[in-house]
């Protein structure tokens, strides 16, 4: 420490930090979260995790607020842990905990929407004094149930439910609670070790504010915290004060489970404030694609930050000048016990109905809509038809394959073709996936015709066909959507392409539910293009003699 | 004794081309101007240059030493072959999709990296081989056929092909060179199965077309150089630096000149590490800062760590995952943008960023007087006192003030209601705490501990910021190395002769002990020996072969060290316990019950050259120096103050001072602030004590 650093560090702990400290402690701050979800991506057992990146990784305030977290592909967990957080601290108050501790949940209310994802907390104990809590979240394999499908008819069909409760009290672990954990779940060892991932992240993130203190000569982070937070809810401010003032209403259709669903939204921008309400929105699902509010409201937070203020970094303070709310038992406010395994079905979707209000208010600060919920295709072995069928030998296996379709048009740019949004996730390598299941992948490129036309065209969907090594049936857990509903284009753009998901023997699979790929066919999966921006007469030469060139526009061919 | 071994090398920068010759174990050094159009010039003009001074000519060079970012430099400004990219059918964009995922989450607007070959130059071919190997689908060896007059129509130079799983097996991908290459005898061909034989379609196939992309151009350019040296009396072999750190022979680097990209740092990695071998340091912190970025990389043992993947061409603000993935053995750095050329900035929210964009040489900083407006760090450096201006680039150039502190005023202390050294302060700290922070994130990756570790810092702008960074990492020591300028080139002399095979075998560690693992691994060594024995020169050759290990379900792996065994058998128990031990110091402890699976072996073939005796060392002799200089110098407290300025040259061992000073030398300045101390030890390198850090550890 220098003098200088020394003095800037008494100020602080008296008022206000200095500048420059004060944005390297912030900086700091991140190099840590970053390190706990490192660590988590490399000790995790599902494939989504490590292959994916579908996890996140948080550091919050001992009162709960969220000062920082790692950047990963899942907005979807970030402004979602931000809740969960609170309701562990609500359930066990910051004077109850000790060091040491390290308290779980999977509850789709609490967490983040779906029973597939454990959310862990652990303290953060300095000099014995409580200095913050570190999150994290991951995808997990298998939690029992009827498997990850949208089949469900209420939370309790679709797996193993823990409640908020302590995994780790004061170092020891619950072997009760690993070993019903263990009895529950498909693939065990897999759950297990997720389940020490989460463990192992959070304490290196505990470990590494430890030596940030020692550093520093700081005893809790307070001042640092309500700087950030100050800070980053001044520059939202700052951002949304320059755009202009309204409200403004959309309405998007989406497939749905059984019969359509209608997503509607008012969006308000006053001078400090940005509102989106879902009243009008469908109501309940009868299968599992009902949203727990707390997942609409992340990803139509997640919408607004990366149209209005895509600079400031994402907590509590920047979060406060958005607020989400929905009717209770509409589609987005699905209260328990409603069904919620394929929640991001839904939930994604709302990003580009939150666009749809924008597009009135801030029109080049918006996306066309695109394929938007991710295209998993969630493959299994079929052990019951294989016996059915006299079938003998199959291997097991479960696969989440992430597959993705077009992003929308952009103001000045085309859309991204195969590419995530508004999650952020990557694909599984096929290699890796057939080195992991009998599958074998017989096509995955892009899909010509299937952007949107338009002065920017819309991102390619993909064709994708799988197959059985052995010829042995398998199953799908569909839970696809805009196969009847594309993705619509903006201000005169054309609609991307529909999805489709088909057997190669002819056959139209539903977008929506567990279904047979029967013996000796193959599963054929075109996944949605995204919509076009701007009339397609303005589109530029240059571009559409590239379009040609690369053969992206052509009709379909038949493979 | 053995006559020594006379060598010459030289390293091939975006701007500079480093020279230096070892005649006896005496080393001479120059920097020459890089000649872009005929790339060999500048080299042979330098060579030639250093040599007559001692009346020496090419014919007295036993080994000839290179590196270059040459294959870098067409990657990132698109000035490769025409080339086209043949894969299974059904999979033509594999590496348009890529990961499917964005590298910056909230910013809409992206742009991802552009492939190295458009849509319209991807074929497809029918066949298909499963993850074990087994065929599928036969290959239709008619349609390749009909591709060849699709290809010599398009005009395409050059041909990668990247077939699925041809990882597990090749004979498709050699069947279709074998039917093409009769057909188009003139065409480069970079098979997948031979340039990156790993599993995951993206990132081998985006290495193979990286590769076939740059192959003309290495090919060409080394097959010059090759043939104007010998013809100008050069009878030495000519050994490559890869990125990997080893070297390998001009054939070798024609045929997978993707192995290059990165052999410039690699080359200060191989130089590091040879200092903390000769100053017996077991751990160092390797900091490279040049003019647009700083590498830093970790060394155990006098060996950097190694890697097997890579990202060229990183299209947005060096974000992971904008560029293109390469996957070939190189040395494992972080390399960020912050080099003296860094522009510092205010973002909407206050914030005051600093790089990765760069000023670059041209127009460069706003002191310079070029006609560039950004405040960089170099500016900073100089509003500080950092540089001795006298001797800046020779005395060729004048630095101005006025216009540093101008575009300090403008771009950071407006903003931030600073005055310029106040401005030019937080841009250095901020740059620092950045350079700190990778250093710490990069350390923890590879489950490393910055503490207890001395630092190696050189390039141009590297000793300015060292003791900085070194106080930050609670570092005792600094060594700025003797010459470090040229830093790589002296690196390349330093290499091992080395050459990595790598091999994608899946299985359970349990049944490694097959037939088919063995005589893999003894292939891979006869392959590996083979590249090694010519430039070996009778040196013994050291072969290590390790594993790349995971538990089951994984899908990251740890590199694990194997002891060779005479009959080449694994013993699969010691495997296991040597990765739990591995898995334990990485994550915190291992899990005793998960089966283990291997997924890749390597093995490196090496012959250690005899570390040079002597060097000409500019070691002053006298036992007290006086000062040739002052600077208006801005010390760590935000104090200014006059402070000496002593010549490097004049520094002699025993010679103890104490900051603040800076030391000045022709390529760069040592900034030692109060709380440091300098001396130059006996092999001629500076060495800085943080007394802090040094009186905390004796504590």
């Amino acid at each position: 420490m220098t003098r200088l650093e020394k003095q800037m560090t008494a100020k602080s702990e008296a008022q206000a930090i200095g500048e420059i400290e004060f944005q390297i402690m912030w900086n700091r701050l991140i190099a840590v979260v970053e390190e706990q979800a490192q660590a988590l991506r490399r000790t995790a057992f599902s494939p989504i995790v490590r292959e994916s990146g579908d996890l996140s990784a948080g550091y919050f305030h001992p009162d709960g607020r969220m000062i920082a977290q790692a950047v990963t592909g899942t907005p979807g967990h970030v402004n979602t842990m931000a809740a969960s957080v609170l309701h562990f601290l609500r359930i066990y108050p910051a004077h109850s905990m000790h060091d040491g501790d390290v308290y779980i949940t999977n509850d789709p209310w609490m967490g983040t929407g779906h029973l597939h994802d454990f959310v862990a907390v652990t303290p953060a104990f300095y000099q014995g004094q409580l200095v913050g809590l570190f999150a994290s979240t991951c995808h997990f394999m298998d939690v029992g149930g009827i498997g990850f499908g949208p089949d469900g008819r209420d939370v309790f069909e679709e797996g193993f439910y823990v409640p908020p409760l302590p995994l780790i009290t004061s170092g020891e672990i619950d072997k009760t609670l690993i070993t019903l954990a263990r009895s529950n779940s498909r693939y065990p060892a897999e759950f297990e070790g997720d389940l020490m991932s989460l463990v192992a992240c959070n304490q290196i993130g505990v470990n590494r504010l430890s030596d940030m203190l020692d550093e520093f000569a700081l005893r809790d982070l307070n001042p640092l915290c309500d700087q950030i937070v100050i800070r980053s809810r001044a520059a939202a401010l700052k951002a949304i004060s320059t755009l202009p003032q309204g409200v403004a209403e959309a309405e998007m259709v989406v497939d749905g489970y059984d019969r359509p669903v209608t997503l509607k939204a008012t969006a308000r921008i006053d001078s400090d404030h940005i509102s989106v309400d879902f009243t009008g929105t469908s109501g309940l699902s009868a299968r599992g694609i009902n949203v727990p509010l707390s997942y609409a409201q992340a990803y139509s937070t997640y919408a607004i930050a990366c149209a209005l203020f895509p600079d400031v970094p994402n907590n509590s303070g920047s979060l406060s000048v958005v607020t989400v709310t929905a009717p209770e038992d509409t589609i987005v406010n699905a209260p328990r016990p409603a069904p919620v395994s394929s929640r991001h079905v839904i939930g994604q979707m709302l990003p580009d109905v939150v666009y749809g209000c924008l597009a009135h208010l801030v029109p080049e600060r918006v996306l066309a809509e695109g394929a938007s919920a991710l295209w998993n295709l969630i493959l299994e072995d079929a052990h019951d038809a294989c016996l059915t069928q006299g079938i003998a030998g199959t291997r097991r296996f479960s696969a989440l394959s992430v597959q993705t379709g077009g992003t929308g048009a952009r103001s000045r740019l085309d859309g991204l073709s195969a590419t995530a949004f508004p999650s952020g996730v990557s694909g599984v390598p096929i290699e890796i996936l057939e080195t992991l299941t009998p599958l074998v992948f017989w096509r995955k490129e892009l899909r010509p015709g299937s952007g949107g036309a338009g002065e920017y065209r819309g991102g390619l969907g993909q064709s994708i066909e799988i197959g059985h090594r052995e010829g042995h049936p398998f199953y799908i857990y569909a839970a696809l959507d805009r196969i009847q509903n594309p993705a619509r284009g903006r201000f005169g753009g054309e609609n991307g392409g529909p999805g489709k998901v088909a057997l190669k023997s002819g056959g139209i699979l539903k977008g929506k539910g567990k279904q047979l790929v029967p013996a000796g066919d193959r599963l054929v999966v075109e996944t949605p293009g995204g919509g076009g921006y701007g009339p397609s007469a303005k589109r530029d030469a240059e571009s559409l003699a590239a379009d040609r060139q690369n053969g992206i526009t052509e009709q379909m061919r038949k493979p | 004794m053995k006559p020594r071994i006379n060598r010459a090398s030289a390293d091939i920068g975006g701007t500079f081309t480093d020279i230096v010759i070892e005649i006896d174990g005496i080393r001479a050094s120059t920097k020459v101007l890089t000649t872009h159009q005929a790339p060999e010039r500048a080299v042979i003009e330098g060579v030639f240059g250093l040599l007559q001074k001692q009346r020496l000519g090419l014919a007295d060079i036993d080994i000839f030493l290179h590196g270059t970012t040459l294959a870098t430099n067409a990657i990132i400004e698109r000035r490769g072959a025409r080339t086209a990219l043949i894969t299974t059918r059904g999979f033509r964009d594999t590496i348009e999709i890529g990961s499917e995922s964005r590298h910056d989450q909230y910013d809409i607007f992206i742009k991802k990296p552009q492939p190295l070959v458009g849509r319209g130059l991807r074929y497809t071919v029918a066949e298909r081989v499963a993850a074990d190997g087994s065929t599928l689908l036969a290959l239709d060896e008619n349609e390749v056929e009909a591709l060849a007059e699709k290809l010599e129509q398009a005009q395409v130079e050059s041909i990668a092909v990247s077939l699925i799983n041809a990882y597990a097996n090749s004979s498709h991908e050699q069947r279709v060179r074998e039917i093409l290459s009769a057909r188009l005898p003139r065409t480069y061909f970079s098979l997948s199965s031979e340039t990156c034989p790993e599993i995951r379609e993206y990132e081998r196939t985006s290495t193979t077309v990286a590769n076939a992309y740059i192959r003309p151009i290495m090919a060409g350019y080394l097959g010059r150089l090759k043939s104007e040296l010998s013809e100008k009396g050069m009878k030495a072999p000519i050994l490559l630096m890869t990125s990997g750190g080893g070297l390998t022979t001009v054939e070798q680097a024609a045929d997978y000149p993707i192995r290059l990209v990165e052999s410039g740092p690699a080359g200060g990695a191989i130089l590091a590490a040879k200092i903390a071998q000769e100053c017996a340091l077991d751990k160092i912190i390797s900091f490279d800062m040049g003019g647009t970025t700083a590498k830093i990389c970790l060394i155990d043992h006098g060996e950097p760590l190694k890697s097997r993947s890579f990202e060229v061409d990183r299209t947005e603000r060096f974000l992971k995952g904008s560029g293109l993935p390469v996957r070939i053995p190189v040395i494992e750095m972080v390399e960020i943008g912050a080099g003296g050329g860094s522009i510092a900035q205010v973002d909407s929210l206050g914030r005051l960023t600093v790089g990765p964009e760069s000023a670059s040489s041209e127009p460069g900083p706003a002191c310079y007087g070029l006609g560039g407006r950004h405040a960089t760090v170099t500016d900073g450096d100089f509003v500080l006192g950092r540089i001795d201006t006298r001797k800046f680039a020779d005395g060729r150039m004048t630095l101005r003030r006025d216009l540093a502190e101008k575009a300090l005023a403008t771009h950071v202390g407006g903003a931030l209601s600073l005055g310029p050294v106040e401005a030019a302060a937080a841009v250095t700290a901020i740059v620092e705490e950045n350079m700190s922070n990778a250093s710490r994130v990069h350390a923890a990756e590879h489950g490393k501990d910055l503490r207890q570790r001395a630092m190696v810092a050189f390039g141009g702008a590297a000793p300015m910021h060292a003791a900085q960074l070194a106080r930050k990492l609670s570092l005792v020591s600094v060594v700025i190395p003797k010459g470090a300028g040229v830093g790589s080139a002296i690196g390349f002399l330093e290499a091992p002769m080395a050459y990595e095979v790598v091999r994608s075998r899946h299985s359970r560690l349990d049944a490694v002990n097959d037939v088919a693992i063995t005589e893999l691994l003894a292939s891979m060594q006869l392959e590996a020996k083979a590249v090694v024995f010519p430039a070996a020169r009778g040196l013994p050759i050291d072969m290590r072969v390790s594993a790349f290990l995971r538990y089951v379900g994984q899908g990251h792996e740890l590199e694990v060290g194997i002891p060779v065994v005479s009959n080449g058998r694994i013993d699969a128990r010691e495997l296991k316990d040597a990765f739990d031990q591995r898995y334990s110091e990485v994550f915190g402890r291992f899990l005793p019950n998960h089966e283990i699976e291997v997924l890749t072996w390597a093995v490196t073939a090496s012959a250690t050259q005899p570390v040079p005796v002597a060097d000409l060392a500019p070691i002053g002799t006298r036992e007290s120096v006086s000062p040739s200089g002052t600077t208006n110098f801005t010390d760590m407290d935000g104090m200014t103050a006059d402070a000496p300025i002593y010549e490097r040259t004049e520094l002699a061992p025993g010679v103890l001072l104490t900051g603040p000073l800076v030391v000045t030398e022709r390529e760069t300045n040592t900034v030692v602030p109060t709380g440091f101390t300098v001396e130059c030890n006996s092999f001629g390198h500076l060495v800085l004590t943080n007394l802090a850090a040094q009186a905390a550890l004796s504590a």
